[in-house]
């Protein structure tokens, strides 16, 4: 019987945390893409991680197309969808208050979840790993090859990212809606194709949440709710419209649910995720890197 | 806003709530609707209190499906296990709900827009997990069974007819009883809430006090639908009361009209009859149907349906003044 | 004023909506009329999606067949999404509107104890299509309720199957996985309470959440503990996650059990190569080509093999045949006695070896479920197939 130490186990519980962890900090990402530029808690985030699974499993398993082709043509494909909800569901509402666009977010989640199933039917679907299924064994934990991916995208992501939102003028200029639409407006910056341009790309990075999450977890057409629940809890537990925020929100997230379901109760590990989460809430109303004035929004 | 509402308003609502079930026992293809409308009755009740929580003094809630658990497994805990009785239970449940609802609302209310609303969503997600996992007590995901129906003065409420005339009767006393905290200077200090908390204070309004009053006031009514709701169907498992069904609710107010008290009432019925009949006949595509729906309503009536009225009046004027001219 | 027009406009509305959609549907005079409740969606679909398939095809195969004493087969189903309140509502609406002869489901255990007190009230019998004994249990009476029959084996039955496994196999120290949703909880508590009887020590008693996305913690944890088996008890794609942990985790060591929720061969498929070992009980349906030929249930569990295939193009499911055996015990007693409510009862209550597809029934007054653990096979994967063991 092999057995395994204390330590050994601490550190897979580690690892698996901050996978799990980056996967909220994927979709926690793309809620704050959208609402840095529209204030916007888009609810219908978790269906673009799933649109973004199944329709790499639709292009790469059911066609055959190579792997790196196909999850560029299902990025691009979920990021069109992400153009159609903005055209579609966000912009026509006239006089949009903050709960219209909830109760918006959350129609367009049901009918994208709606199409999904009827489309996937009910069933979960499989995507091979990229490089195969070999676990990598690292001081007494068990590292499936998977979990680098999951890390390295992250981390490309959000270099990427802050490039753009830093260094390019489009990206600024989207950065300019979020402070004041109407100033940005002024100096001759489109906010509406500014919004569609988040919503683009928040589902980008959705799919590519999806994509890569498929191989460890399979996914189906209902998995989104409870992906844009973490996701949302990460978001704000990081602050929300940070970056650096809904890393490090997702990561507390997921090594806090590894840690108590390995040390005190499975049952009770998103429990006491979210009570951690509404304690920092109590002390830092704002989340840990969230800016005060941003949290003081529109009201509902 | 819809600050006045007329007593022959409320009292044409209570003539339809006694016709109802007279009409629909007559004809035979809604027969069974006054079955559907008890649930629609419990669910005004959380609305009619969310909607003075969301619509007047401005704060969002997606924790009040935990309320109405809280008080739906008080009821079926102290009955099944305790053999109390049923109205005890409910004032117990509705004690034991508002102590939670001030504990949880005196921090959490204090958090702004989104903040709040993950913090309410996150109480109802850890309640949930509670009802799940605490299976000694509450039977687990399978749910406990057997909770006593009500007797009123001897008088058992155990026909559909009894028991809708029962829930309407209260949602009646607790609309006009809502109606009338919204007419009067309470109801001013709320909606100044708000308009702008900033200004309201600087009024003199204690501004976090009316806050939790309301939020509190809110969540005792859910306690109370969660007993009815118990009660009624003999029944409580944890599904009923997840995060899901406290967007529900978000949903009923938001399509009723979250600015028109009467909005609650109206987006709980529709919505109800949504769900647990009408959209029934697309089987598979009913979730793609009902996206589809609140979509259209969101964007065509942004104040939800108890809004029309006032759109109608409006283009009816402008056709009015566009002919005369 | 304008409140008022408001109030009329939406009770016009109401009613119009109601009558208009009502007004379409046909009704055969004729027809015998049969309700059934499955959680076609939401949270349990794994369970209703596959039972009302199996079901709209049994109803057609007998309507096809001349029906039932030349009255067609009408089977009324609604989709209870998993919802107690639902399934409330569409039960009553069964018995009272539609006024069907007898009940088929629900899906679910927990609405399956949530609709049986309706059944009892209005005196109608009921099939249910959902695991737990308790169905057919009255706590306080200790005998079956007089309205309530089940087709599918009890959890329980497939805990013992697991057990005697075990202890031919010298194991008795394992440790339990579970989903936490009613098909998990009622398992794990199956599994807590046989314990003792089997003389099984848990070491561990682990749970997840039916969407969770790794459960490589809660492996990690039962690592340490060493027991000689695992117990998984959950369905869905998590089922197929933590087979996969358990192999990336070099556990193989430890005998690796499922619950019967596994029996679909698309769970293999999915498992991709990490369910090689993994043994699970089973019903005769889910391992129809492996059944010697001469077994009881050969011919009608291949058949349904075979049409399902044909019809839905699809891998058969672990429970879309408790479907098949409802509609199967209803139609007999339909064709037996008609419609007639009591005569029905009365007919399955004397039942006997009636061939499922979950196995050969034999009910009694005592025995609403009318199957024993016998109805369960111990089967193992091997090579991406299911093989029987002993």
């Amino acid at each position: 019987m092999e057995q395994i130490s204390i330590a050994g186990q601490l550190f897979q519980y580690l690892i698996t945390g901050i996978t799990v962890g980056s996967i909220y900090a994927m979709v926690a990402i793309g809620f704050n893409i959208i609402y840095d530029v529209t204030d916007i808690i888009n609810f219908a985030q978790g269906e673009f991680v799933m649109l973004g699974g199944l329709t790499m499993v639709l292009f790469h398993v059911s066609f055959q197309i190579p792997i790196i082709i196909a999850f560029i043509l299902t990025v691009m494909g979920v990021t069109l969808i992400g153009i159609l909800v903005d055209r579609l569901a966000i912009r026509p509402i006239r006089q949009p208050s903050v709960l219209t666009l909830i109760i918006a977010t959350i129609a367009v989640s049901f009918v994208i979840r709606g199409a999904a199933m009827f489309f996937w039917g009910k069933n979960p679907f499989d995507l091979p790993a990229f490089s195969g299924r070999n676990p990598i064994t690292f001081y007494g934990a068990v590292i499936q090859p998977q979990y680098f991916w999951v890390v390295g995208f992250l981390i490309v992501v959000v270099i990427v990212l802050s490039i753009f939102f830093d260094k390019t003028i489009t990206g600024k200029a989207m950065k300019a809606c979020a402070d004041n639409a109407d100033a940005a407006r002024l100096v001759g910056i489109n906010v509406n194709q500014m919004i569609m341009l988040s919503f683009a790309l928040s589902a980008g990075v959705g799919a590519v949440a999806g994509i890569i999450i498929t191989p460890i977890s399979l996914m189906e057409y209902d998995r989104g709710a409870m992906l844009a629940v973490k996701g949302f809890g990460a978001v704000i537990l990081g602050g929300l419209g940070s970056f650096p925020g809904a890393i490090i929100g997702g990561l507390i997230l997921g090594i806090i649910e590894s840690l108590v379901a390995g040390l005190i109760s499975s049952g009770y590990k998103d429990a006491f995720a979210l009570v951690v989460l509404l304690c920092v809430l109590f002390f830092k109303p704002s989340g840990i890197l969230g800016n005060i004035e941003i949290s003081k929004i529109k009201r509902f | 806003m819809m600050l006045r509402i007329s007593k022959y308003s409320i009292f044409f609502f209570a003539l339809i709530i006694i016709l109802f079930p007279r009409i629909a026992s007559n004809i035979s293809a809604i027969e069974h609707y006054p079955d559907i409308m008890i649930f629609a009755g419990i669910y005004c009740l959380i609305t009619i209190g969310l909607s003075l929580l969301m619509g007047y003094a401005g704060q969002i809630s997606l924790g009040h499906g935990a309320f109405y658990g809280i008080g739906a497994y008080i009821s079926a805990i102290l009955t099944t296990r305790f053999g109390w009785n049923p109205w005890s239970c409910m004032v117990i449940g509705a004690v034991i709900t508002s102590i939670v609802a001030f504990v949880v609302g005196a921090p959490s209310l204090k958090l702004k827009g989104h903040y709040l609303a993950m913090a309410t969503l996150a109480f109802g997600v850890i309640v949930f997990i509670i009802f799940n996992e605490e299976i000694e007590w509450t039977g687990g995901p399978d749910g406990m069974t057997g909770i006593s129906g009500l007797t009123l003065f001897g008088f058992p409420l155990n026909t559909v007819e009894r028991y809708y005339y029962f829930v309407w009767g209260i949602v009646l006393a607790v609309f006009i009883f809502t109606v009338n905290i919204i007419q009067s200077g309470s109801g001013r200090a709320l909606r100044a809430i708000h308009s702008s908390e900033a200004a309201a204070m600087a009024m003199g309004v204690d501004v976090s006090r009316y806050k939790i009053m309301v939020f509190t006031y809110s969540a005792a009514l859910a306690s109370v639908a969660g007993s009815l709701y118990a009660h009624y169907l003999n029944f409580v498992n944890p599904s009923s009361f997840d995060i899901f069904f406290s967007i529900k609710l978000l949903i009923m107010i938001a399509l009723g009209g979250m600015h028109y008290i009467w909005g609650a009432i109206i987006g709980a019925v529709i919505i109800t009859f949504l769900n647990y009949e009408w959209l029934h006949y697309f089987e598979e595509l009913e979730i793609l149907v009902y996206g589809a729906i609140l979509l259209i309503v969101t964007i065509f009536l942004p104040q939800g349906l108890a809004g029309i009225p006032a759109i109608v009046k409006h283009w009816f004027r402008r056709t009015l003044s566009d002919g005369s001219r | 004023m304008t409140l008022k027009k408001l109030l009329i406009i939406v009770s016009v509305c109401l009613i119009g909506f109601g009558l208009c959609i009502s007004c379409g549907k046909k009704v055969e005079k004729d027809a015998y009329k049969v309700g059934a409740v499955f959680s076609v969606t939401g949270r349990a679909s794994f369970l209703g999606d596959p039972e009302k398939k199996t079901a709209e095809m049994a109803v057609e195969a007998i309507n096809k067949a001349g029906g039932i004493n030349g009255h067609p087969l009408d089977l009324i189903i609604y989709d209870d999404e998993g919802d107690a309140t639902k399934c409330n509502l569409a039960v009553k609406k069964l018995i009272n509107k539609d006024k069907v002869c007898a009940l088929i489901g629900p899906s679910l255990s927990g609405l399956s104890l949530a609709v049986l007190p309706v059944a009892e009230k209005n005196e109608i019998p009921l099939v249910s299509c959902a695991a737990s004994y308790k169905i057919v249990n009255n706590e306080e009476t200790g005998k079956p309720y007089h309205w309530v029959f089940k087709t599918p084996q009890s959890d329980s039955m497939a805990v013992e199957a697991i057990y005697s496994h075990m202890k031919t196999h010298g194991i008795n120290k394992i440790a339990i996985m579970s989903g936490t949703t009613g098909f998990g909880a009622s398992g794990r508590a199956e599994l807590l309470r046989l314990a003792p009887d089997h003389g099984m020590t848990i070491v561990a008693d682990e749970k997840y959440g039916p969407k969770d996305t790794d459960m490589t913690v809660q492996l990690t944890k039962i690592k340490g503990k060493a027991p000689q088996a695992i117990v998984n008890w959950s369905i869905g794609p998590t089922q197929v996650v933590v087979v996969r942990n358990w192999k990336d985790l070099g556990m193989k060591n430890i005998t690796f059990y499922q619950s019967h929720g596994f029996g679909s061969r698309e769970n293999i498929k999915l498992a991709a190569g990490a369910a090689e070992g993994v043994l699970c009980p089973l019903g005769a349906c889910n391992i129809a080509e492996q059944l010697a030929a001469d077994h009881p249930q050969k011919a009608v569990t291949m058949k349904y093999l075979k049409d399902y295939k044909d019809k839905y193009n699809e891998t058969l499911s672990s429970f879309g045949g408790h479907a098949w055996d409802s509609v199967h015990l209803v139609a007999d007693a339909l064709s037996a006695v008609g419609c007639d409510k009591a005569a029905i009862r009365d007919y399955i209550e004397i039942t006997k070896g009636f061939v499922g597809q979950h196995g050969v029934f034999n009910f009694s007054p005592d025995d609403h479920n009318g199957l024993t653990k016998a109805a369960f096979n111990m089967v193992v994967v091997k090579e991406g197939d299911w093989a029987l063991t002993d």
